[in-house]
């Protein structure tokens, strides 16, 4: 099955994470869902790539099937020298440590019956590591928090915020080199979303690590990240420097949700423009559009659109596009 | 999509003018086996025809209790207290009898929350949903409710609307169902409709479509609403004043325009602060706020969020501010209100 292409891999050098035509399907009731068809990506040593696309387009999929919960069901992950798929679970566990996972839910994602000193040292001791008093309240002072006041809490009497500084300490204590965030603020309120985001960007220089950062927030997305790939239906779309991402995005599709999105400014986000030009919503993934799977919505849509899907192109420096009839060279626009 | 005329024939027994919401000085004490919680705490507004008002907040900071309130979902008895008054189109809901108040649901007030699996059985079709509230409350029969259903989703932007009134729940998609919500809610043209985070569990663009629909809807009808969200964005643009609530009170009131312009609130100022913006460039440090909105069942003395504000002084944590009109350089601004010993952007009381 053809991806969207690989055109936007950088040269071989410093990257920590490679990916390369990665599916994940999943059977469902005599039919499979295509959660995620070929998509490639590379993160470099250092940086933050931002996953974004809406409810359903295969970003955790994406996320965990990288992380080998499950493995793909095709595709290759490298992490560093290491590629993980095809290894037996005992090999994988062992590498994977250098990669964890922030999930959305912090409350739940923590076991309710564990203290903080218990959970913050679990990763360390499955391994047979003796952790420290020290090493513990090192990194839950590294995380914002006092370590005398969580020391003997359990979850449920920590609010979201201090929940998800929890597992950032936990991660942490496994020394990761990437860190992989599936949408680790959406269930925060703005105040401590801040708070979170700017943890992250501070962990990240001090640990020295590299992120995969997914959400459906464009400007949560924006705010963390070095490089975006924007998502659609298991497809890459378009693959931009983050500080483009507001006013030279070009995918009708990347150009949709920026026209969604409500901002809360006095002139008020995303005011009613009459004229729907796009409708409808995500397509089922059990059966996904032939061509191009965005052109079910997309008002460029043409006659090509259905029978040949559209790989990725160069259209500016670090910019790749996905689309036959936007962007420089295209036919139409 | 068809004209909504067809829903114009009913007018609200609201007299022209008046407000067809008034809510005054409502408390909602919740009891838990932990302790009594003022979830509403004293809050005061009125609404009028065709008007929306949001309610911006954090998590637990008391709007869906608000909302619920007002629908007379939270009574006094047992579990809460209710004190204070809600008089929705003339009628005290309080003062209601179990029977009144279903009549009031249906025809004086709608409703839609976040999730719309609440509001939908899942074993009865689409079309049963409405096809029950009209022949209840409208008196029409099969035939006439049938077509009517017909018009209403038509009326809400669901395509091929005949086919879609024979669909159990399950086979519509989050937005779909939302929107047959939305149409149940509509049924009867209330003359009030909450909206309780009506598309917080819906995708970027599926909130847009649903947004829109809504002030639309809005206009056509003359209904007033009351929009909640935790999202300052979806409220900007959509109300025409916004109301922010702090651990169960309304801190600073204002029109739309003028509470994201020149907030006088700091908490306000603090949120606003603390959205990440698309037009800021990647990596800029965000202004988070500390801490965390107090415990409801022990809230502190005096301003309940003097221990996360930056101007706190003093007299801050004595005395409880109250929420007052607006003036600027002893100018009062109409309709702009807080409740704050030290405002910013110039405002004064
Ligand atoms: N049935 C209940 N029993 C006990 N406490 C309750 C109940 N309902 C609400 N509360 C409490 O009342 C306060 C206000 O809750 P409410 O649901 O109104 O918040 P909200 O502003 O709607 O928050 P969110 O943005 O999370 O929906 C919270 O402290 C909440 O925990
Ligand atoms: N374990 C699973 N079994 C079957 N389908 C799944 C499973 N996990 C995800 N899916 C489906 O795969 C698609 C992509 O899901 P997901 O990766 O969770 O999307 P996102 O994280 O972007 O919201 C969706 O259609 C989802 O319903
Ligand atoms: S123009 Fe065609 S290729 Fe481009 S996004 Fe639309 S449907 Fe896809
Ligand atoms: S009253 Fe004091 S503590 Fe409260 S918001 Fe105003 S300055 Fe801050
Ligand atoms: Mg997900
Ligand atoms: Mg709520």
């Amino acid at each position: 099955m053809a991806g969207s292409g690989t055109l936007h891999l950088r040269p071989e050098g410093d990257q920590i994470l490679s990916v390369e035509e990665l599916v994940v399907e999943f059977p469902a009731g005599g039919h499979t869902v295509h959660a995620v068809s070929g998509i490639s990506f590379d993160v470099l040593d250092g940086e933050t790539l931002g996953i974004l696309g809406e409810s359903g387009c295969g970003k955790s999929s994406a996320g965990r099937a990288v992380m080998q919960l499950p493995p793909p069901t095709s595709g290759s992950v490298r992490l560093g020298e290491d590629e993980l798929t095809g290894l037996n679970d005992q090999a994988v566990r062992k590498r994977r440590a250098r990669m964890q996972m922030i999930f959305q839910d912090p409350v739940s994602s923590l076991n309710p019956r564990r203290k903080v000193k218990d959970l913050v040292a679990e990763g360390p001791r499955i391994w047979g590591t003796e952790v420290t008093r020290e090493q513990i309240e090192s990194v839950l002072s590294a995380v914002g928090l006092e370590p005398a006041a969580v020391w003997d809490r359990r979850p449920h009497e920590l609010s979201g915020g201090q929940c998800q500084r929890i597992c950032i300490a936990r991660a942490l204590m496994l020394d990761p080199r990437v860190l992989i965030c599936d949408e680790p603020v959406s269930s925060l309120d703005v105040s401590v979303q801040a708070q979170i985001l700017n943890l992250l960007e501070e962990t990240k220089k001090r640990y020295g690590l590299s992120m995969v950062f997914i959400a459906h927030d464009l400007a949560v997305v924006k705010n963390i990240s070095d490089r975006i790939m924007v998502m659609y239906l298991g497809k890459v779309c378009e693959v931009l420097p983050a500080g483009r991402l507001a006013d030279r995005a070009l995918h009708p599709y990347t150009r949709l949700l920026l026209e969604s999105v409500p901002e809360a400014t006095p002139a008020g986000g995303s005011p009613d423009t009459g004229t729907q030009r796009f409708t409808g919503e995500l397509p089922s993934p059990l059966n996904p559009p032939s061509g191009c799977r965005f052109r079910t919505r997309c008002p460029l849509a043409t006659e090509e659109c259905t029978t040949i899907e559209p790989q990725l192109r160069e259209v500016g420096d670090g910019h790749y596009l996905a689309c036959h009839n936007s962007g420089p060279g295209a036919a139409v626009a | 999509m068809s004209s909504s005329s067809a829903l114009l024939g009913k007018r609200s027994a609201t007299e022209p003018g008046s407000p067809v919401l008034v809510v005054e000085d409502l408390r909602t004490r919740i009891h838990t086996p932990r302790g009594d919680l003022q979830a509403v705490d004293g809050i005061s507004f009125s609404l009028g025809r065709g008007e929306t008002l949001g309610i911006v907040g954090e998590s637990g900071s008391g709007k869906s209790v608000l909302g619920r309130t007002i629908m007379g979902l939270y009574t006094d008895g047992p579990v809460t207290t209710v004190t204070g008054r809600v008089t929705i189109a003339g009628k005290d809901v309080h003062a209601l009898s179990a029977k009144e108040l279903r009549s009031l649901w249906g025809a004086d007030v709608g409703m839609v929350f976040q999730d719309p699996m609440t509001a939908l059985n899942p074993v009865k079709k689409a079309g049963v949903h409405l096809t029950e509230s009209l022949r209840r409350h409208r008196g029409m029969n099969r035939s006439q409710a049938r077509a009517r259903a017909e018009e209403l989703l038509n009326l809400v932007g669901i395509p091929e609307p005949r086919r879609r009134l024979d669909q159990y729940p399950h086979e519509l998609s989050g937005g779909m169902r939302q929107r047959v919500v939305i149409a149940m809610a509509l049924a009867n043209e209330p003359a009030l409709l909450i909206a309780d985070e009506p598309t917080t569990a819906l995708d970027v663009t599926v909130q847009k479509q649903i947004l829109d629909l809504l002030a639309r809807l809005q206009g056509e009808l003359g209904m007033a609403m009351v929009l909640i969200s935790h999202n300052l964005g979806v409220v900007a643009g959509r109300a025409d004043r916004v109301a922010v609530m702090y651990a169960g009170r309304v801190i600073e009131m204002a029109d739309a325009a003028t509470l994201f312009e020149a907030p006088h609130h700091p908490y306000t100022e603090a949120l606003l602060a603390a959205i990440p913006r698309l037009h800021q460039p990647p990596h800029v440090r965000l202004e988070a706020i500390d801490g965390a909105p107090p415990n409801m069942i022990a809230p502190p003395v005096g301003c309940r969020f003097a221990p996360r504000c930056r101007y706190a002084q003093d007299d801050c944590s004595q005395v409880l501010p109250v929420l007052d009109p607006a003036a600027v350089d002893g100018v009062a601004t109409p309709g702009h209100s807080f409740a704050c010993h030290h405002p910013v952007n110039g405002g004064r009381h």
